[in-house]
């Protein structure tokens, strides 16, 4: 579209030139310039995301002092807590973007069928995208008013079931993190999956229509692998999601340090230990390994996607 | 090309695609077959109701007033939604955190409108590298970004005074957590209109390269700028995670300590500013600019 404006000189400092003016004929002095004017954005990007990625890739392999040291990453290895917040936070992860991208998928399809201007198709991207963006504490603190111990469907049961107190401290455990994270991953899901889906073609259901093919042929044949690629993108992002919330947690178990994110918090507050000021660092080197990592393999898959839905 | 918006869009867009690409055209009729449809109502019930039922429970639980201990219900009341005005705490974190979004969406477009032009008129090999660097905040959890941007907030905060303690200054990171999403808004405008030649006609006609971004592309734009403003404010009037690591009082942090002061004026709180965000969305995807003019197909499936 615009790779024919390449190393073009800007018409007006030239006299009576035309598009076609140029081209490669350009100095070398004005192509740098050109290169010049991107400077701002690299240097605010540079400072405020390279720089403390790097401050924080430098700090766990040094001591406070700024000595090279192994330390950081082997407590990392060496403490219980540590290892037992990544296990507990990948779990989490992975149970809840397969939750999300199947219920959301699910959701997408229902969507999809209806009127693509419909009100309830608008209705139900708008809420998902308050759902999955905006949430965080104002959706533990909705939970909490659903199942919490005072919460609605608590009360309910025991003024007329039960007729005991119940207990709902499952709530506050993983299972209850499971069941509110996926208020954040369907909804992400659907916003994340329906184009996809709106991408599938016409002429795909009729071809398939047309050589017999009906629902369950058209899914396993057609549908089903051209989606895989997006299904299986989404499923990944699902997982950073999930993997790098910590509001959401926070909210329901302010005291906790489960989660990697939360242990990394715990860190940041608690930097009084002496000689561990920068195991938290160490802490999120790996947690950029784990989702740089998951985002390349995103990254590749979307490669794949793009290449039927266009 | 304009086509294709939708799913490239979509495509790539974490979290930013639905909401960006509009549905289009008309809904014609469809045939599908009543199991299609039983199925497709079952869905939407069970996994809808799933995900309203706490918003319900919310609006319950926020309207409750004095238990009756013969009936075993509660009075409905509407004293925890008029007690919001009494926390100036909150009301001061609202306006906070409406100023960090207005300064966010502000140096966002500045920071991304002339360069992307830039790299589509001028640099088309530094496009790539402009998109992977505005992509990479979905790679680096706000978390570790907290750890890591210490340095720099200590530093603004012993150097700058005043302006140094402002929680204003979280602007500067949310202007790279927003990157990504307004990113993907902005890119799939641009895609839309013939940006090359747009500013080669103006910069013909004497233009200089600020009235051709703020005279010709930016006004070719508009859905995509809205798009992009509205995700910025949406997200930073959500964050949590930074401002509260570096003890700033915005909205979020707020409603966070509130929530272990009065549970029912939080969830009065979350209940309001939920539906505020969800009206925005809603009437951004309905009378946004351009939302009618595209056309989209509409697809049936072969009967079961």
């Amino acid at each position: 579209m615009t790779v024919s404006t390449v190393g073009v000189p800007a018409p007006s400092e030239l006299p009576a030139a035309g598009p076609a003016f140029g081209g490669a004929g350009s100095s070398r002095f004005k192509r740098a310039g050109n290169y010049v004017a991107l400077i701002p954005f690299h240097a605010y990007v540079g400072l405020f995301l390279l720089f403390p990625t790097l401050v924080v890739a430098i700090g766990a392999f040094t001591t406070n002092k700024g000595q090279l040291t192994l330390d950081n990453i082997g407590a990392v290895f060496a403490t219980k807590a540590f290892i037992d917040s990544f296990a507990v936070s990948i779990q989490l992860a992975v149970v809840t973007a397969l939750i999300g991208a199947i219920l959301g998928a699910l959701l997408s399809w229902a969507v999809v069928r209806g009127n693509p201007n419909g009100a309830l198709r608008q209705l139900v991207v708008a809420a998902c995208g308050v759902l999955a963006q905006f949430g965080g504490v104002m959706l533990t603190f909705a939970f909490l008013a659903f199942v919490g111990y005072e919460g609605m469907l608590t009360l309910f049961i025991r003024d007329n079931i039960t007729h005991t107190r119940m207990d709902m401290s499952w709530v506050y455990s993983l299972t209850g993190l499971i069941m509110l994270y996926a208020y954040f991953q369907i909804p992400l899901m659907l916003i994340v999956f329906l184009p996809s889906l709106d991408g599938l073609r016409q002429e795909w259901y009729d071809a398939s229509a047309s050589l017999g093919g009906g629902a369950w042929s058209f899914w396993r044949h057609v549908g089903g692998p051209i989606l895989a690629p997006s299904f299986l993108g989404a499923l990944l992002l699902l997982f950073t999601n999930a993997f790098s919330a910590y509001a959401t947690a926070q909210a329901l178990i302010s005291q906790g340090c489960g989660l990697v994110t939360q242990q990394i918090a715990c860190q940041i507050q608690s930097e009084v230990m002496i000689g561990r000021e920068n195991v938290g660092k160490a802490l999120a080197l790996g947690m950029i390994i784990i989702v740089a990592t998951v985002m390349l393999l995103y990254a590749y898959i979307q490669r794949r996607a793009s290449r039927w839905v266009k | 090309m304009s086509g294709s918006v939708n799913t490239q869009l979509g495509a790539a867009a974490p979290g930013g695609g639905a909401l960006l690409a509009r549905p289009k055209g008309a809904g014609r009729g469809r045939r599908s077959s009543r199991s299609q449809t039983i199925a497709r109502y079952l869905i939407l019930i069970f996994i809808l109701g799933y995900l309203i039922v706490p918003l319900f429970a919310s609006l319950e639980f926020a309207t409750r007033g004095d238990f009756d201990k013969t009936t075993k219900t509660f009075g409905r009341s509407l004293a925890s939604f008029a007690a919001i005005f009494t926390y100036p705490n909150l009301i001061d974190s609202i306006v906070a955190s409406l100023q960090i979004a207005a300064l966010t969406v502000f140096g966002m477009l500045l920071l991304l409108v002339p360069t992307m032009v830039w790299t589509i008129v001028r640099v088309p090999r530094m496009r790539r590298v402009v998109e992977f660097l505005c992509l990479l905040p979905l790679a680096i959890p706000a978390i570790v970004i907290v750890v890591g941007v210490g340095p720099i907030y200590r530093w603004i905060g012993q150097n700058l005074g005043a302006v140094g303690a402002s929680p204003l200054t979280l602007a500067l990171i949310d202007i790279i957590l927003v990157l990504p999403y307004s990113y993907r808004a902005l890119d799939s405008s641009l895609r839309g209109i013939d940006t090359g030649t747009l500013s080669d006609a103006s910069r013909s006609l004497g233009a200089g390269w600020p009235r051709t971004i703020l005279q010709v592309i930016v006004p070719n734009i508009r859905g995509g700028i809205l798009s992009a403003s509205v995700l910025a404010i949406a997200l930073v009037l959500g964050e949590f995670t930074i401002s509260s690591l570096l003890s700033f009082n915005t909205v979020q942090v707020v409603i966070f300590l509130l929530g272990h002061r009065d549970a029912y004026v939080a969830v009065a709180v979350s209940l309001t500013a939920l539906f505020f965000a969800f009206a925005l969305l809603f009437a951004i995807a309905r009378f946004a600019p351009g939302a009618a003019s595209r056309a989209q197909r509409v697809v049936e499936e072969p009967a079961a």
